[in-house]
C-alpha cells in the first residue's frame, strides 16, 4: 500500500520533505522504520515516537493505516 | 471585578467562573519563551497565586522573544524581573519569585503549594524531574516544547491520563536534541504556544471538558499545519516513577550544574597561580574593570570567543553579581576548558579587593 509519511522537527530536515509517499508492502512498524532507515540513514540514531492514523503506536504494531507520522522529542522553550 | 468584566459577561465563565480563577494556583517552570506569554495571559486573567522559578538571568538574545523584559532587566534574574512586570499588569494577585533552579530537593514542596504545573522549561533534564514530581503530587502539567518553526503542547498527568513518559518514557540521548540557542527559534512561534499553555490552564480550571489532555497538539508556524496526536496512558509509567517515591534523586541524577561549578572568593584568587579574570559582563556595564591579567567576552558572546580561554591558565570568570559567571563557567566546562571558576559576589569584590593589595 501506499503510506503518507509526515516528519516533524529535526527529522524533516533529514529527509528534507514535511510528508512524503511510501509503498510499503511489509508489515510492522519496526519494518516500516528499517525501510526509512535504508532510504534516510540519519534517521537511525534519532530518538522519535511513530504514530499511525494519529495515534503514537508501538514499533510492533502493525501497520494498517496510511497516515504515519515520525515525531522526535523537542527541548526548546 | 470591572477588571474582569470581559470574562464574566461570557456565560462560559461568569462570576463563579472568574472566582474559581482567582482561587486557583499556578507554577510556571521557566520565564523564557514560553513562560513569558504564559505568565503575561494567566496574571491577566486574575488567576490567585502565580508562582515563577527560574534561575536564569535576562540576556539581550532573551528580547526577541520573551515579552515580559526589556532593556532595563537585561542581567536580572528572570523570576523577578518577571514579577515586577506582571506586578504592574496585575498588582490585585499574589505572585511569587524562586530565583533558583527546580531540584529534586526543592520540587516536591514547591509543587505542593500550586494547582497546575506549566512546564515552560529547555531540557530535558528539567521536562523529565517536572514530569515526575508531578505523578508523586498528583498535580497535571501543561507541557509545551519548540524547535525552530514547530510547538507540542499537551496536558500530563489530569484525570488519568497520560503523562510525559507514556509519550517519550526515556530522556533522549545527551546531545542528540538541539536547543533554541543551538538552532535558533521563531519568537512569535513561542507567543502562539506559550499562550495556548494559558488557554489550556484556564481550561482546567473552569473544568472545560475538553482538555489537550491524551492529545499532543501539534503546530507548524511555516506551513500553518496543524496535527493532533493521539497518547494512551501506560500505567507501568506511573509506577516506575511511583516506585522511586522515596528516592527522587536516584531517578534523577542531580547532576545539577550547580554543583559542578566551582566558586572562589576574591581573597582566594591570590592564592592560585597564573590567574586569568575573564569579565563576562556587556560592554556597556560599569565600572570598567581596570586590573592586570584581565580581558572581556560578554557573555552573549562568549561561545564563539572560547579559543581565548586558556586551560593551562586558572581561569576566573566575573560579572556584576557573581550569577552570569556561573553560566559562563558551565559553558566553558561544556566546550571542554577545564581550570574554571565563577567568582563569588562579583567585580565590587575584586574591586575592593585590588584597592586593598595593589
Amino acid at each position: 500500500m501506499i503510506l503518507n509519511i509526515k516528519y516533524f522537527g529535526l527529522l524533516a530536515e533529514i529527509t528534507k520533505c514535511n510528508e512524503e509517499n511510501v509503498e510499503f508492502s511489509n508489515s510492522s512498524v519496526s519494518e516500516l522504520l528499517s525501510l526509512l532507515f535504508n532510504k534516510y540513514p540519519d534517521l537511525r540514531d534519532k530518538d522519535f515516537q511513530v504514530a499511525q492514523n494519529n495515534e503514537i503506536v508501538s514499533k510492533g504494531t502493525i501497520v494498517s493505516e496510511t497516515e504515519i507520522a515520525l515525531l522526535p522529542p523537542f527541548s526548546g522553550g | 471585578m470591572n477588571r474582569y468584566s470581559r470574562h464574566i459577561i461570557l456565560s462560559e465563565v461568569g462570576q463563579e467562573g472568574q472566582a474559581k480563577l482567582l482561587k486557583a494556583k499556578v507554577l510556571v517552570v521557566g520565564a523564557g519563551g514560553l513562560g513569558c506569554p504564559a505568565l503575561q495571559y494567566l496574571t491577566a486573567s486574575g488567576i490567585g497565586t502565580i508562582g515563577i522559578i527560574d534561575f536564569d538571568i535576562v540576556e539581550e538574545s532573551n528580547l526577541q522573544r520573551q515579552v515580559l523584559f526589556g532593556t532595563s532587566t537585561l542581567g536580572k534574574n528572570k523570576a523577578i524581573a518577571s514579577k515586577t512586570r506582571l506586578e504592574d499588569l496585575n498588582s490585585t494577585i499574589t505572585i511569587n519569585a524562586y530565583p533558583e533552579k527546580l531540584t529534586s530537593k526543592n520540587a516536591l514542596d514547591l509543587f505542593k503549594k500550586y494547582d497546575i504545573i506549566i512546564d515552560g522549561t529547555d531540557n530535558f533534564t528539567t521536562r523529565y524531574l517536572i514530569n515526575d514530581v508531578a505523578i508523586l503530587t498528583n498535580k497535571p502539567v501543561v507541557y509545551a516544547a519548540i524547535y525552530k518553526f514547530e510547538g507540542q503542547v499537551s496536558v500530563f498527568n489530569y484525570q488519568n491520563g497520560p503523562s510525559y513518559r507514556c509519550l517519550f518514557p526515556n530522556p533522549p540521548k545527551e546531545g542528540s536534541v538541539a536547543n533554541c540557542s543551538e538552532v535558533g527559534v521563531l519568537g512569535v512561534l513561542t507567543g502562539i504556544i506559550g499562550s495556548m499553555q494559558a488557554n489550556e490552564v484556564i481550561k482546567i480550571i473552569l473544568g472545560f471538558r475538553d482538555v489537550l489532555s491524551g492529545k499532543l497538539f501539534c503546530y507548524n508556524a511555516k506551513t500553518s499545519q496543524t496535527t493532533t496526536l493521539k497518547i494512551n496512558r501506560n500505567d507501568s509509567e506511573f509506577k516506575k516513577v511511583l516506585k522511586q517515591k522515596n528516592n527522587l534523586k536516584a531517578l534523577h541524577e542531580d547532576i545539577s550544574c550547580e554543583t559542578l561549578i566551582q566558586e572562589i572568593t576574591a581573597e582566594d584568587t591570590l592564592e592560585k597561580k597564573q590567574v586569568m579574570f575573564i569579565d563576562v559582563r556587556e560592554s556597556y556595564e560599569q565600572p570598567e574593570l581596570n586590573i592586570p591579567k584581565c580581558f572581556n567576552i560578554p557573555l552573549s558572546q562568549l561561545v564563539d570567543n572560547l579559543n581565548q580561554i586558556n586551560s593551562k591558565h586558572t581561569n576566573i570568570f566575573v560579572c556584576q553579581s557573581g550569577i552570569r559567571s556561573k553560566k559562563a563557567v558551565r559553558i566553558a566546562q561544556e566546550h571542554g576548558i577545564t581550570n574554571c571558576y565563577s567568582l563569588k559576589g562579583g567585580i565590587s569584590e575584586l574591586i575592593q579587593l585590588f584597592k586593598i593589595k595593589i
